[in-house]
């Protein structure tokens, strides 16, 4: 009796598991299957669970008839271009504050901590007439700089948790054998730090991909939107007319990439997430 | 003498990152105080005109202004406490040993990569009315005895916008959690054992009250993302009054609108509202993080 109340409790558990999975992975699935079924079969009362009958169609629209390319390389270009600001400016100023001796400091870690909480949408404003002023709007270089809002905090905050994780040995070592600090951060402190760069600028990378209310706010047209923006405005005038199958596809495009990497770098993405929520 | 220059090397190394904040938080912030004061469109058509408190007073009176504020408390408190419950739920699940927990950690990071545009766009096409795959699976299933329009009934919109932020973020929820009870010494589940203590008795007396740190630090952190919503609600339901959120009400107001003014002083509303949440926050959390 109690061997099968074991057995039940297990299988109950897995059960669980399933439940949880499916739950985690089915509209993805039905996202990925949805792009790779021809119109007729999408609008089907009686729809199939596996990508059959096949067509790449939807994928040839979003590529030839939307500007989805070219907003696919502004995401790059802008998500790109504020991770690595980001990793450049976040290691200068978290090897000073995890470092060195530097009264203000903790002063600084509060403003950068107080920046992570700052809303984007009260900034949106100020930002908007910023980016106009100085001709910025409508650009790369004013939507990578406006992504620092929320990319830089981030990165200075686990770079700092990581110098300061290292042994204190090393960095004497350097300066017995007369390293100016600079020389130390880069030739001895910056190698070490290599597993906490991917980790922050992948999760930096990723925050400034998905971003969508700057994006949709300082861009204009196709030459510099990114592609969230692009795919919530895909399609029709009239909810009869929205291509489904082409915006599944778009989001297969997008997303893929992204869940390849988070795959891959998964131990890491866990570690920082919650480094980076614990502390900001 | 090395400790000078070192000093000195420290704010030249700080300084980059100072002034960034200064240029992408600090002036735009400064600006929307500023026009918050004035009766201003976001294109100078007509010049500024000073009105004192006059928006904030607008503000207090405002219906819409009061709608979005119950919209957005309302899927705060929602979600949030849905995310919390299924997260810990998931989190007890995924720290237990079976064969393959690392798969199913995987899989549970999967809607969090997922960009919130392009989830808000898949469960649009999921709660379709006539061929979303919820539709026909609830009713092959028999839990839908017809066909259901979730994004066009208005009783139906915010909790289906909630659903799909629940299915978002209960990973990051979980992950956060599961952080926390890995901090937890096993020996203290043995001794329990041996004392006779069953497993709900170990939930209540050991997992729960050493869990409540990582608890309050994923509640406010929710909380606080939850408060500022925009990117899921905006894209599943527009500007429609019943579900619009403080910051989609704020920037429809500002960019829509182009109304500078009274825009700005709702972008101060909504700073105050969360800075409440951030002073919870750091009399919680500052101290521990900048030991």
């Amino acid at each position: 009796m109690k061997a099968l109340w074991r057995v039940a409790n297990r299988g109950l558990f897995y059960l669980l598991v399933v439940f949880i999975v499916v739950y985690s992975v089915f509209p993805f699935y039905w996202a990925v299957i949805s792009s790779f079924k021809p119109s007729d079969a999408l609008f089907s009362p009686d729809p199939s669970f596996l990508p059959l009958p096949f067509t790449l169609e939807h994928y040839k629209n979003v590529f030839l008839q939307a500007n989805f390319g070219r907003n696919l390389l502004n995401s790059l270009i802008v998500a790109g271009g504020a991770t690595l600001l980001s990793l450049v400016l976040g290691v200068l100023a978290a090897y000073a504050l995890g470092r060195l001796p530097f009264p203000p400091k903790n002063a600084v870690l509060y403003i950068v901590l107080a920046m992570t909480m700052f809303p984007q949408i009260s900034v949106l404003g100020g930002l908007f007439m910023l980016l106009r002023q100085t001709g910025l709007f409508n650009t790369h270089l004013g939507l990578i700089l406006t992504y620092l809002l929320f990319t830089l905090p981030f990165t200075v905050w686990v770079l700092v948790g990581y110098f300061r994780g290292l042994p204190r040995e090393l960095e004497e070592a350097a300066y017995v054998d007369g390293a100016t600090p600079l020389q130390t951060l880069l030739r001895v402190m910056l190698p070490l730090t290599g597993p906490g760069l991917v980790t922050t600028g992948l999760l930096a990378f990723i925050a400034a991909w998905n971003e969508y209310l700057f994006a949709l706010t300082f861009t204009v047209g196709d030459a510099v939107k990114t592609v969230p923006p692009a795919i919530a405005s895909f399609g029709g005038a009239t909810p009869f007319e929205i291509p489904w199958g082409s915006i599944m596809a778009a989001s297969v495009v997008v997303t893929v990439p992204l869940v390849v990497l988070v795959l891959i770098f998964q131990g890491r993405i866990v570690a920082g997430l919650t480094a980076g929520a614990v502390k900001g | 003498m090395l400790t000078q220059r070192q000093v000195r090397l420290a704010w030249l190394l700080v300084l980059p990152t100072l002034l960034v904040v200064v240029l992408v938080a600090g002036y735009p912030l400064a600006q929307v105080f500023y026009w918050s004061f004035f009766k201003a469109d976001i294109a100078f058509v007509e010049p500024p005109e000073f009105v004192g408190l006059e928006n904030y007073v607008f503000l207090l009176q405002d219906p819409d202004f009061r709608q979005a504020l119950w919209n957005t408390l309302k899927f705060t408190l929602i979600s949030v406490s849905l995310e919390t419950i299924l997260g810990l739920a998931i989190a007890l699940v995924i720290h237990s040993n079976f064969r393959g927990r690392g798969l199913v950690r995987a899989a549970i990071l999967i809607p969090w990569a997922i960009p919130t545009v392009v989830s808000a766009k898949m469960w649009q096409w999921m709660l379709h009315d006539v061929y979303g795959v919820i539709n026909v699976l609830g009713v092959k299933l028999g839990l839908l005895s017809q066909k259901v329009a979730f994004l066009a009934r208005p009783e139906l919109i915010l909790p289906s916008i909630i659903a799909v932020d629940v299915w978002k973020t209960t990973p990051f929820m979980a992950l956060l959690l599961l952080a926390g009870l890995q901090l937890i010494p096993e020996e203290l589940y043995e001794a329990a054992s041996i004392d006779g203590a069953t497993r709900w008795q170990q939930f209540w007396t050991i997992t729960l009250p050493l869990l409540t740190p990582a608890l309050v630090v994923a509640l406010i952190f929710r909380t606080l993302d939850a408060l500022r919503v925009f990117d899921v609600i905006f894209v599943m339901s527009g500007a429609n009054p019943a579900t619009r959120s403080l910051a989609v009400y704020n920037r429809q107001t500002l960019i829509d609108f182009q109304d500078l003014g009274y825009g700005s002083a709702i972008s101060v509303a909504i700073l105050a509202l969360i800075f409440a949440f951030v002073l919870l926050y750091m009399r919680t959390l500052g101290r521990e993080a900048l030991k």
